[in-house]
Formats: C-alpha cells, sequence, structure tokens
C-alpha cells in the first residue's frame, strides 16, 4: 500500500501509577486500522497495563488514547481548558463496549454456558434479541471451532477452548479493536496453536489488533508492528524484522536472547540469566 | 497386559467405623429410653400441648416474624454490603460504623431499648427542621411491642446479612467484574448477573446459618410480651407449672422447623453450585443408599451383582 492507512488507536504520552510505583511513563504507540501490533517486554514492564489504559480498565494518570478519533474515557472539562474530565459511567460504557478484551485467564462466566457467556453482552448492552445475539454466536462459535459445546459449562471446556470462547464472546460485540492480554500464558503448551490459529485468522480477517505476547513466532509472521517495552516505556518499535531479528536496545536483545535461547552479544546475559 | 483380570483390589478394613457405630447407637437408645420413661417429661402433656390454638399461633407469629426480619435484614444487607464496597469514602464510613454499632449491642439490650423508645423521645415528629410539624405522633403509639421486635431485629440482621454479602462477593474472582467491565456491560447488571449468582454459592450457607439464628433469635422477643412461640409456652405454664414438658413442646416445633430450614438449604446449596467445578454431589439419600450397597446391607442392583 502506498498510503499510510488512518490510526485506529493512537496513544500518548500514557503515564500511570500504582500507589508510588510508576508502571507507565509516557507511552506513545499508534495502530493502524487493520494492523496487529504485538508488545513484547519482560514480566513488570507494563505491557498489560497499556492494554488496560486503553479500555480504561485502569485510569491513565496522564496522556491520552483516542480510537477513531474518539477520546477514549475523558472529555474536555468545561472550566479549565487545560485539562480533561473522566466521562460518566454510562459514556465509558459505550466506548468499552467497543474495545473487545481477551485475557490472560480467560475470566468467563463459570455459571453460564459458553452460548450464555457470548450473548450475555450483545443482549444487555447492544439490546439485540436473544434469538439474533444467538444466531451471531452460533456463528463466532463455529469460526473459533467450538459450534458443538455451545450447552457446556467453562468448566467442561480445556483451557485451550475456554481461550476460543473468550475470543468468541469479544467479537460478539462488534470491536472496533481487540486487545489480547498474553492469551496463551496461561495454557498447557500443546493447546497454544489452537489459540494462536484463531488470532491468525483473525488478523488476516483484517481485525485491529494489540496483543501483548511471549510467542515470537506469532509476533514474526502475524505482526505488522512490534513494539519492544521497558520499564514502563517502549524503547523500540518497528517490523518483525527490525526489532527481532536487528534489536538495537540492549534490554530488547538481552530479552529476546533469553526468550530464543540463543547466546547474546551481551556479555552480561548469563549473569542476568541465572 | 490390558485386557487380563488381575487379583480383586478392596479396600482396607475399617473396624473403628463399625465399633463407633455400635457405641454411638448404644448412647442414643439409652438417652431415648432415659427420657421416655421419665415420668418429669410428662409426654401425655407434651401431646396434649403440641397442636393447641395457643401454640400454634405462637409459633405462627415465630414464622412470620422470622420471614419478615430475614426479608428486610436482606434487603438492607444488600445496602449496607453495597455502600460498604463502593469508591464514595462517606458511604464506606456509615455502613462501617452501622455494622460496628448494630453487631456490637445485644439484640435483648436493643429489644428492650426499642420498647422503651417513649423514655428517649416521647413524640415523633415528621416535619422541616425547625419548621412546622407534618405528622406528629406518641412513641408509644407509633412503636408497639410488635414494632420494636420487627424494628430491633432487623436492624441486627441488616448488620450480620451486610457482612455475609459483603463476604460472598469479595469471594468472586476480580476478573469476573472486569470481564464485564470489558464487555461494557453496567455495574449494576454485572452485579445482578455474573457476580451475585456467584457470590451466592458462599452466601447461602452462612445465610443458612443466620436464618437458624434468627429462628431462635425470635424467642428473646417472649421478654418484652410479643406472643411468640416460646411466649406462648411460657404463658401456659406459669399458669399450670408444667415447666418441662411445655418447654419441649417448644423445643419440638424449632427442631420441626430448623429441619425443613436445613433441607432447604441443601438443595438450594445445589442449585447455586450450578458450573462449579466439583459438580454435583449426591445428595444424603444417594449416599446413603450407596453406603448401605457397598457393606451389603442391602441388596446391590443386578449389574453390580457378583
Amino acid at each position: 500500500m502506498s498510503t499510510i492507512p488512518a490510526p485506529r488507536v493512537t496513544i500518548r504520552g500514557l503515564r500511570k501509577s500504582f500507589g508510588d510505583q510508576p508502571v507507565l511513563h509516557g507511552v506513545d504507540l499508534d495502530v493502524a486500522v487493520g494492523a496487529v501490533v504485538c508488545l513484547l517486554g519482560a514480566s513488570g514492564s507494563g505491557k498489560s497495563t497499556i492494554l488496560r489504559c486503553v479500555n480504561q480498565l485502569e485510569r491513565p494518570d496522564g496522556g491520552t488514547v483516542h480510537i477513531d478519533g474518539d477520546l477514549i474515557g475523558f472529555r474536555p472539562d468545561r472550566r479549565r481548558p487545560d485539562a480533561l474530565r473522566a466521562l460518566a459511567p454510562r459514556e465509558l460504557r459505550r466506548q468499552q463496549a467497543d474495545i473487545g478484551m481477551v485475557f490472560q485467564s480467560f475470566n468467563l462466566f463459570p455459571h453460564l454456558t459458553v452460548l450464555q457467556n457470548v450473548i450475555e453482552a450483545p443482549v444487555a448492552v447492544r439490546g439485540r434479541s436473544v434469538a439474533r445475539a444467538r444466531a451471531t454466536a452460533l456463528e463466532l462459535l463455529d469460526q473459533v471451532g467450538l459450534a458443538d459445546r455451545a450447552d457446556a459449562y467453562p468448566r467442561q471446556l480445556s483451557g485451550g477452548q475456554q481461550q476460543r470462547v473468550a475470543i468468541a464472546r469479544a467479537l460478539a460485540m462488534d470491536p472496533k479493536v481487540m486487545l489480547f492480554d498474553e492469551p496463551t500464558s496461561a495454557l498447557d503448551p500443546e493447546l497454544v496453536a489452537d489459540v494462536l490459529g484463531v488470532m491468525r485468522d483473525l488478523a488476516r480477517a483484517g481485525m485491529t489488533m494489540l496483543v501483548v505476547t511471549h510467542e515470537l513466532d506469532f509476533a514474526r509472521h502475524v505482526a505488522d508492528r512490534v513494539a519492544f517495552v521497558d520499564e514502563g516505556r517502549i524503547v523500540e518499535v518497528g517490523t518483525p524484522a527490525e526489532v527481532l531479528e536487528h534489536p538495537q536496545h540492549p534490554r530488547a536483545r538481552r530479552f529476546l536472547a533469553q526468550l530464543t535461547g540463543e547466546p547474546s552479544t551481551d556479555v552480561d546475559t548469563r549473569a542476568v540469566a541465572s | 497386559m490390558s485386557g487380563v483380570a488381575g487379583p480383586v483390589l478392596l479396600d482396607r478394613r475399617r473396624p473403628l467405623t463399625w465399633v463407633s457405630g455400635l457405641v454411638a447407637t448404644a448412647l442414643v437408645v439409652a438417652l431415648v429410653l432415659s427420657l421416655a420413661r421419665n415420668p418429669a417429661m410428662e409426654w401425655d402433656v407434651v401431646a396434649e400441648y403440641l397442636t393447641t390454638a395457643q401454640v400454634l399461633d405462637g409459633l405462627w407469629l415465630t414464622l412470620w416474624l422470622t420471614a419478615v426480619v430475614t426479608a428486610l435484614g436482606f434487603l438492607g444487607g444488600i445496602g449496607i454490603a453495597a455502600m460498604r464496597l463502593s469508591r464514595n469514602p462517606v458511604l464506606q464510613a456509615v455502613s462501617w460504623a452501622y455494622v460496628w454499632f448494630f453487631r456490637s449491642v445485644p439484640v435483648l439490650v436493643q429489644l428492650l431499648f426499642w420498647f422503651n423508645i417513649g423514655y428517649l423521645y416521647p413524640k415523633i415528629t415528621l416535619g422541616i427542621p425547625g419548621g412546622p410539624a407534618l405528622l406528629e405522633a406518641s412513641s408509644n403509639d407509633l412503636i408497639s411491642a410488635t414494632t420494636a421486635a420487627v424494628l430491633g431485629l432487623t436492624l441486627h440482621e441488616a448488620a450480620h446479612a451486610g457482612e455475609i454479602i459483603r463476604g460472598g462477593i469479595l469471594a468472586v474472582d476480580g476478573g469476573q467484574a472486569e470481564a464485564g467491565t470489558a464487555l461494557g456491560m453496567s455495574g449494576s447488571r454485572i452485579f445482578r448477573r455474573i457476580v451475585l449468582p456467584q457470590a451466592m454459592r458462599s452466601i447461602v450457607p452462612a445465610t443458612g446459618n443466620l436464618l437458624i439464628g434468627t429462628l431462635k433469635g425470635t424467642s428473646m422477643v417472649s421478654v418484652i410480651a410479643v406472643g411468640d412461640l416460646l411466649y406462648s409456652v411460657q404463658f401456659v405454664y406459669n399458669r399450670t407449672y408444667q415447666v418441662v414438658p411445655l418447654l419441649l413442646v417448644a423445643t419440638l416445633w424449632y427442631l420441626l422447623v430448623t429441619t425443613v430450614l436445613s433441607v432447604c438449604q441443601y438443595y438450594v446449596e445445589r442449585h447455586f453450585a450450578r458450573g462449579s467445578r466439583n459438580g454435583l454431589t449426591p445428595t444424603p439419600v444417594q449416599r446413603a443408599r450407596r453406603a448401605l450397597t457397598r457393606a451389603r446391607l442391602v441388596p446391590s442392583l443386578g449389574k453390580e451383582a457378583p
């Protein structure tokens, strides 16, 4: 493509602390329409917090998130032109409904069946009829390969199946962007491929995705851009080839070496790893 | 080796189960015999008063008082728990103070206090503070013994119910509410549809305890001359001096109602165990039948027969 696609998600100067513990120190990131951006980094680097600030599960201390040009979670304050005021719950919910999220621990509703999990929000939030929500849900469950488990309870499914239901549940809201927070980290190794397969299909179908993951193969083959997060900052961002094959930042180099098990050019890797 | 039948594997012998069973049975038989043969129990008097109108009226009052106090107490308890878990520090402080006060003051003291409210506030006035009174009534007219009983017990119940509900809500994984928030669901919908049904799993057993406690707690209203079950039998034995058999009448009714409530609690718990890890455990009836089958005291079903 010769033209630069419009950004769907625009993050500028995002800051967040938990108590007196700073987690994000000014994060800038763009996700183009239909693009897949993978966030890599050590645990505790702030990757998940970036996602959780995008859909306002955490309220940022500073900075802004825009989706399709709409400011998320805040509006200009009436009295102070230099300030933003947190949105009322109703307006915030309308924005959150357009942002899909998949959690590391699935967070399916255990007392509801698979089908009930998927249709709950379309019926309650979008006001769809149960019949219509049901039809859409069955299509989505078919898409993630679980059409035959619609009446099962989450506990009767494997972790990989639960995560695919969670993806279908998020898709049922027709989100503008999907956030994935380490979607395969809680899975047994043999179940990871099914979930990544569903995510790859989704990316090919043109879904805009922001993915926190440790799966380098997925980042390499599916992502349009990879961002490396270290201590609350994005220290490197580029194509998978640039970031994964030729990392410039020393922390990125060390982290990737640990993840792939290759000896690093960095001398003190061994000391850190042991 | 698959398909080859090896030796039959048996459970280890458990002689203590049998010994303890025999000892327990002997003790129960001895107890029943001593109670049945003791002339002071006056079983004929028990039988005579068990279903008299006065006792049944008392039982009826005990039952509806329990129902009303439980219903109002839980409505209040939901409010208390919601306030305590809200982000508003004023609501948090108010609900904390409420729970602190009403859990600290014994119910009996509260009942006496409400019954004697007329000493503290002879008149209760509804109107604009400092302005004209719109409605005015004497406290003694407004707060009868029965009203005092409902008030005292309900205020106490709400404090306990609030703590039970709060505990149940805290036991639900925080990721559940987060998933609902991320889907754009409203706070009240998340509470009703996602959090509360899961919280019920820990709320129900504690509520069963509280309900049975409330049933027995209503006997305290007899001190302010409200005609509950205990007050009715006291009323009789103050006249006839048959104290033991009449207390036995009350005891038998309390036992019966508690038994019914316990059975209900068991099946309500099973209902809220939907989708849980352990699935549904067998009911006591099913378990007893299985245990007896294993012990070969009843003939096992055809297929399992050796």
